[in-house]
Order: C-alpha cells, then sequence, then structure tokens
C-alpha cells in the first residue's frame, strides 16, 4: 500500500499532500495568534493604566538586531530548499547550518534580553503588558525551538532520505520552510506591536 | 493495491497502529466508554435533584454541593469534547472518511496516531482530576474566570488536558481535509462526494479554525492560575473577604470571548457530522436520492462560515452593549435559515419514499423532530430580550440538550448499528436494536421536557438542590423526581445496546457475506466487510456517478452504486 500524492502532485489540486496539510496547519497557527493579538488589543484598549505599565523598559536596538537575525535565517532556509532544487547536497548543507546559527543567535539573544528584564524584578505578574510580552513572545520562542527540532532533523539523520528519495527530501525542506518563514512573519508582525507602537 | 503481508507485532497492529480502520475503532471505544462515563456522573447527579440531600443509594455518601459542581462541568467536558466529539468525528471521520473517498489510508497514518494519543492523553490527565484534593475541575465546561482562576488545582489539570485535546484535534482535522481534497478515487468529482463528507470536511475546517483561539485563552489561564499574571483577573478582586495577589487590570470578558469563539462552531461540530449520517442513513432507507443535495452542500458550508460569527450570543447576559448584542442577534438568526433548509431537505426526502423502517432508520427518523425540536427552543435565545429571561434557566438546558442528545447522539446510534456490518461484518439484531430506540426515545423525551417547562418557570440551572428554595419554582419542583426516574431508566434501555453489540461480537457463524447488507451506493460498501488491512479495497475503486442513485429507471437493482460503470446493468 502506498499513499498518492506524497511526493508527486495531484493533477487537479497541483498540491502534494504534506503542502496542504502545512498550510492547514499555518491557517490554524494564524488563528492562534490571532487569538493572542486580539487578546493583547482587547485588554489594551480597556485598561486607563496600561501608559504606566512601562513599555519603554524593553530594549528597541537588541530586539532590531533579533529582527534581523531572523529574517536572515529566513533567506539562508530559501537557500537551502533551492540548493537542494540544483542537487547541490554542499551548498544545502552551508545554508541549512547557517539557519540553525542564527535561530540559535535568536535564542540567545532573546535569553539576554529576559535575564535583563528579570534582574529587573519585571516578571509576567507585574502588569499586563510585561505578561502579554513575555507570553507572546513566550510562545514566539517555543515555535523558534520547535523549528530548531525540526531543522536540526533535516540537518543531521534526516539528510539520508536525501540518497533514496531525494524529491521527497526536497520537499520535506519546502514544508519546513514554510513553517520558518510563519514563524519570522510572526516576529515581524510582534516586534512592532510590542516595542514600537 | 493489493495487501502486503508482512507480519506486524501486536502492538503496532492494535495498540499503536497507523491504519485508519483500527485508529478508528480505538477512538470509538475511548469516545462510547467516555460517554458511559459522563451520563453516569449525571446519574449521581439527578439523584441530588429528586432526593436533595439524601445519601445515595447502595453508594451510601452525599454529594455535597461542590461535588455536584464538580460533577457537572466533567458531565459537560466529557460529553462534548471526551465523547461526542471524538466518536462523531475521530471514530466516524477516521472509519468512514478514507473508504467513502475511496483512499488506502488517511493522508497523513503516523499524524494520524499521535491525534488518536493526543486524545487519550488529554482524557486521562483531565480525569486525574478527581484524584486531586479539592476534587476535578469545578467551574462548569465554561470554565468562566475569575472563578475558575481561583479554583482548586483540579482546573490546572483540566487547562492542561484541554491543550492536548485541542492538539489532538488540530492534527485530526488537517489530516481528514488533506484526505478529501488530495485522495479522492478518480472520478469522485466534488459534486460526487456523499453529504456525509462534505459535512466532514466543513467540520474539519471548524476544528482546525475554531479552536487555536481556545488554545491562546487557556494558556492565558494557566498562567493567570501559575505565573500570577491577571490576564482574566480585574483590579480590586476581593476572594472570600480579602484582597488577592493578582495585579489586575485584566477582563473577564476577554475568556468569555475567546472561549464561545471556540464553542459556538463546536456547536456545529456536534451537529454537521450527525446531519450528514442521518443523510446518509435516510437515502439508503428510502431508497431515493436525498432531495436537493446541491442546497444540502452548499448550506452546511454557509453555516459553517456563519458559525464564527454568532458567539456573542452566549453573552447576552454580560451587559457587552446593544450594539454588539443587535449584531449577534442578527447573524444569529441569520444561521437558522441554512439550518431549516438542511431539515427541510432532509423531510422532503421521505415523501414518497418505500422507507425500510430498520434500527438505524428509526434512530434517524427520530433525529429530524427532535433536533427540530431543539433548534426552535434555540430561537428564543438568539434574541437578547427573551434570552434575558431564560438564560440562567433550565430553559437553554433543555435547549441545547435536545439539540445534542436525542439529536446528535441518536445520529451516532443511527450510524452505529449502519456501519457496524461494515466495521465487524455482522448486522446488530434488530429487535434488541428497535427495544434500544423505543425505550431511549421515550426517556430522552421525559428528561428534557419537563425541564422546558422548568424553565419556562424560571427555575434556575446550576442549583445543587435543583431550585427547592425558591417560591416560584414550587409548582414544578416536583417534575425533578420524573426526570431522575426517566434517566435512570434512559440507563437502563441502554442495556440492550450494549448486549446487542457483546452477543454480535461473540456469535460466530452470524456473518453476513455481502459486503453490502443495506444495498447501499456510497464508496464504503464497495470494499469487503471489514475491509482488507491495508489499502481497504481490492482494486482501486472509480467513480461513475453520483453518491444517491437509488430506484434508477430501467436499472435492475433499486440502487446503482457509485463505482458501477455506465451503461451496466
Amino acid at each position: 500500500m502506498e499513499i498518492p500524492y506524497n511526493e508527486e502532485l495531484r493533477p487537479d489540486t497541483g498540491l502534494y499532500n504534506a503542502k496542504l496539510g502545512i498550510w492547514l496547519f499555518l491557517a490554524s497557527e494564524v488563528m492562534l495568534f490571532g487569538g493572542l493579538f486580539s487578546a493583547y488589543i482587547m485588554l489594551r484598549l480597556s485598561d486607563p493604566n496600561w501608559a504606566s505599565y512601562g513599555q519603554d523598559a524593553l530594549n528597541v536596538p537588541l530586539a532590531t538586531l533579533n529582527t534581523t537575525v531572523l529574517i536572515t535565517s529566513s533567506i539562508t532556509m530559501v537557500m537551502s530548499w533551492v540548493s537542494l532544487k540544483l542537487n547541490d547536497v554542499k551548498k544545502y548543507k552551508l545554508y541549512m547550518g547557517l539557519t540553525l546559527l542564527c535561530s540559535f543567535g535568536f535564542l540567545i539573544i532573546k535569553y539576554i534580553e529576559y535575564s535583563s528584564k528579570f534582574s529587573h524584578g519585571l516578571f509576567p505578574s507585574t502588569n499586563n503588558f510585561l505578561a502579554v510580552y513575555f507570553v507572546l513572545t513566550g510562545l514566539h520562542m517555543l515555535h523558534v525551538i520547535g523549528g530548531i527540532v525540526v531543522n536540526g532533523y533535516f540537518f543531521g539523520p534526516g539528510l539520508k532520505m536525501w540518497n533514496t528519495e531525494p524529491e521527497r527530501f526536497t520537499n520535506r525542506i519546502e514544508v519546513a520552510g514554510l513553517y520558518w518563514h510563519f514563524v519570522d512573519l510572526v516576529w515581524i508582525f510582534l516586534f512592532p506591536a510590542l516595542y514600537l507602537l | 493495491m493489493t495487501d502486503t503481508h508482512h507480519k506486524e507485532s501486536f502492538w503496532r497492529k492494535y495498540i499503536f497502529s497507523i491504519d485508519h480502520k483500527v485508529i478508528g475503532i480505538q477512538y470509538g471505544i475511548m469516545s462510547l466508554l467516555f460517554l458511559l462515563l459522563g451520563f453516569g456522573l449525571m446519574l449521581v447527579m439527578r439523584w441530588q435533584l429528586a432526593y436533595p440531600d439524601q445519601p445515595l443509594p447502595l453508594l451510601g455518601w452525599r454529594l455535597s454541593p461542590d461535588m455536584y459542581n464538580s460533577f457537572g462541568a466533567m458531565h459537560g467536558t466529557i460529553m462534548i469534547f471526551l465523547g461526542v466529539v471524538p466518536v462523531i468525528t475521530g471514530a466516524f471521520g477516521n472509519y468512514l472518511v478514507p473508504l467513502q473517498v475511496g483512499a488506502c489510508d488517511m493522508a497523513f497514518p503516523k499524524l494520524n496516531m499521535a491525534s488518536f494519543w493526543c486524545y487519550f492523553v488529554g482524557g486521562i490527565v483531565m480525569l486525574s482530576g478527581f484524584l486531586l484534593p479539592g476534587g476535578a475541575a469545578s467551574s462548569g465546561w465554561t470554565s468562566y474566570p475569575p472563578l475558575s482562576v481561583v479554583a482548586t488545582t483540579g482546573q490546572t489539570v483540566w487547562l492542561i488536558g484541554m491543550v492536548f485535546l485541542i492538539t489532538s484535534s488540530l492534527l485530526g482535522s488537517s489530516n481528514i481535509i488533506v484526505t478529501i481534497v488530495q485522495l479522492r478515487a478518480p472520478g469522485l468529482t466534488w459534486m460526487r462526494l456523499p453529504f456525509f463528507i462534505w459535512a466532514q470536511f466543513v467540520t474539519a475546517f471548524l476544528l482546525l479554525l475554531a479552536f487555536p483561539p481556545l488554545e491562546a485563552a487557556a494558556i492565558f489561564q494557566l498562567m493567570d492560575r501559575l505565573a500570577g499574571t491577571s490576564f482574566f483577573m480585574p483590579s480590586g478582586l476581593i476572594v472570600g473577604g480579602a484582597a488577592t495577589d493578582w495585579a489586575g487590570g485584566g477582563s473577564p470578558l476577554l475568556w468569555q470571548h475567546l472561549f464561545w469563539f471556540l464553542a459556538h462552531p463546536e456547536v456545529y461540530v456536534l451537529i454537521l457530522p450527525a446531519l450528514g449520517t442521518v443523510g446518509e442513513i435516510i437515502a439508503n432507507n428510502t431508497r431515493r436520492p436525498l432531495w436537493g443535495y446541491k442546497s444540502l452542500v452548499y448550506s452546511v458550508i454557509f453555516l459553517g462560515f456563519m458559525s464564527f460569527i454568532v458567539w456573542a450570543h452566549h453573552m447576552f447576559l454580560t451587559g457587552m452593549g446593544q450594539t454588539m448584542s443587535m449584531f449577534f442577534s442578527v447573524t444569529t438568526m441569520i444561521i437558522s435559515v441554512p439550518s431549516v433548509v438542511i431539515l427541510s431537505c432532509l423531510f422532503i426526502s421521505l415523501w414518497g419514499g418505500s422507507i425500510r423502517f430498520n434500527t438505524p432508520m428509526l434512530f434517524a427518523l427520530s433525529f429530524l423532530p427532535m433536533f427540530g425540536l431543539g433548534g426552535l427552543t434555540g430561537l428564543p435565545l438568539g434574541l437578547p430580550l427573551s434570552d434575558i429571561a431564560l438564560h440562567d434557566t433550565y430553559y437553554v438546558i433543555s435547549h441545547f440538550h435536545y439539540v445534542v442528545a436525542p439529536g446528535t447522539i441518536f445520529a451516532i446510534f443511527a450510524g452505529i448499528y449502519y456501519w457496524f456490518p461494515k466495521v465487524t461484518g455482522k448486522k446488530l439484531n434488530e429487535v434488541l436494536g428497535k427495544t434500544h430506540f423505543l425505550f431511549s426515545f421515550i426517556f430522552m423525551n421525559g428528561i428534557f421536557f419537563p425541564m422546558l417547562i422548568q424553565g419556562l418557570a424560571g427555575v434556575s440551572r446550576r442549583l445543587a438542590d435543583g431550585g427547592q428554595s425558591y417560591a416560584h419554582a414550587q409548582h414544578v419542583i416536583h417534575y425533578n423526581e420524573f426526570m431522575s426516574m426517566s434517566a435512570w431508566l434512559l440507563g437502563l434501555a441502554q442495556l440492550p445496546f450494549i448486549l446487542n453489540i457483546i452477543l454480535t461480537l461473540i456469535k460466530k457463524k452470524d456473518k453476513v457475506a455481502d459486503p453490502n447488507p443495506w444495498n447501499s451506493t456510497t464508496l464504503e460498501w464497495a470494499c469487503p466487510s471489514p475491509p482488507i488491512g491495508h489499502g481497504n479495497f481490492e482494486k482501486e475503486p472509480v467513480v461513475y456517478r453520483g453518491p444517491y442513485e437509488y430506484s434508477v429507471p430501467g436499472h435492475k437493482t433499486d440502487f446503482s452504486p457509485q463505482s458501477e460503470k455506465l451503461g451496466e446493468k
């Protein structure tokens, strides 16, 4: 028994199964972050004390750096997929390695930010702005960690599929890439919404 | 497509199976057990309502008001999230969707297994609340803060269990959508899909898109409980006469919005696959095509869309403002239109058919008026003015139980009797089945109809003594005993059903050799009963016609299977 359209495209839909699957997953992720963002909006609009919650305590330069790091990782992610399309595994390993490096870089910068907040006595329970900040960026960070696990697998042990089913492996990288771009996109919304506005 | 006969270990075959049929059966067994458990909790609660503060017979203990709350919360949670939805999407969806679209399995078999095990873990985590000091969650299945945030640890366990269940439904629903879009057999165009598939398709979208906001809300509530945040905690909250530690500034209404954003579509998750099931059975047993197939399909899609913008009609009492109430009241009136279209199509389908009154058909037929009653009693609740009077009374309990209990659960029974031969190769006994139907029908109404009367008299729901202490309840309070009797008898009425399944399964020789005992047209009957191990079909099916070609003039039988070549007589 072989499930059809695992790697080849179904003619009438023009999709392989996993691609449709990841788009559906991302749709549900949009609803998750949509819920989180609308909660943020509602809390902020209904709270007269919001201005006193110390949004300026956040470190904008560090977050800008983090935005750059994450966007770079998205570019290298595309490059790793393109390299596979061009049959160049060496380049794939290079770009995937860079993607992973950037992801770890993001986590380290985030760690610095978090620990400086904690050392100043700023916790999620302090006020609702910090609660929103920690929960939204924390959930985003969990998504980054999830991406590292998946990409790390394709960088290491998962790569052996390239030798047996190169087409399918390339699809896997495309799907992982779609997820990674989504994680990047969420940050691009989080950054202005939390740090700048 | 032939069966690859490599030996599988016991664990792979029955426990961590990736075969959609085994997973469907696993879902079925688990969720039926959960249904029984949720029903059992209610049977205990009904004793407290009929004879307040008297010790339970046999058990000897008294159900305290706190435990009553806890049982009530868990009854709702178990019935909806662990019982009905997993039967109708997990069991029916998993088992039947690949068969009806002519696929060899679900699109992602491993995710499918993960989905079941997330559901299993979520259920166990949630039940473990009963063992905690302070008992299981007791803030209702809606878990409204701030009450739920200051509640005992059972609530934390409830939230963690919920996150598992949401994950499970995410995996399951995306799997169902991909299977329907990508794995349809050649020739099975969209307008040739059985109505059941359309219902499952829309339902899967509802689960996929409505659950994540509840996940967000569950995370917020967990943070409120564990990390001391104040997402749902207003300023200046006093609990038990003392000020609390929460910084405040949060909004309890925010939870209600996020919760009902899921929980209203969830109502359609409960009802749409039930309508699909009933549609299949009615077409098969009237021996004529479903009336208005296209309007059924478009209505289901429209219902799916609309169900996302009616959620705040559960919140008229919160004082959220006239404009909001008006908007949601209008959308609520609009959403009743496609529901009526569907019900009318199913009713008109009966006209002129030569109806076979077998057990599945009896359940399906009684579904129609019962769901109709549930739907019609919902209209006054959709208008803010009448809702304010009725909302906190037994009227609401009666309304949604009419939709779900003699509605969806009857559809589930119908489906079990109808597809049992497909799953096991054996037909259930008709006499026991009809006994089960007759008494279930009588006692269901014995429970829920008096609730309408009590509700209109203004008897408040959620009271552990059933409203004994209120003057305005005195002339209707005697119904409590009658309803409790009905509930216990309804419990007894399930014995023929359980007995029927056990007896049929242990009888060896009762095999129906015919893979299509109901003379049905859809694809699930084009493969052997039960379908072969991996791959389902002996050869890949090709579809030549629509789903309900019954009694086609000139055809030698009164049904023309979808996989039968045109021109073959």
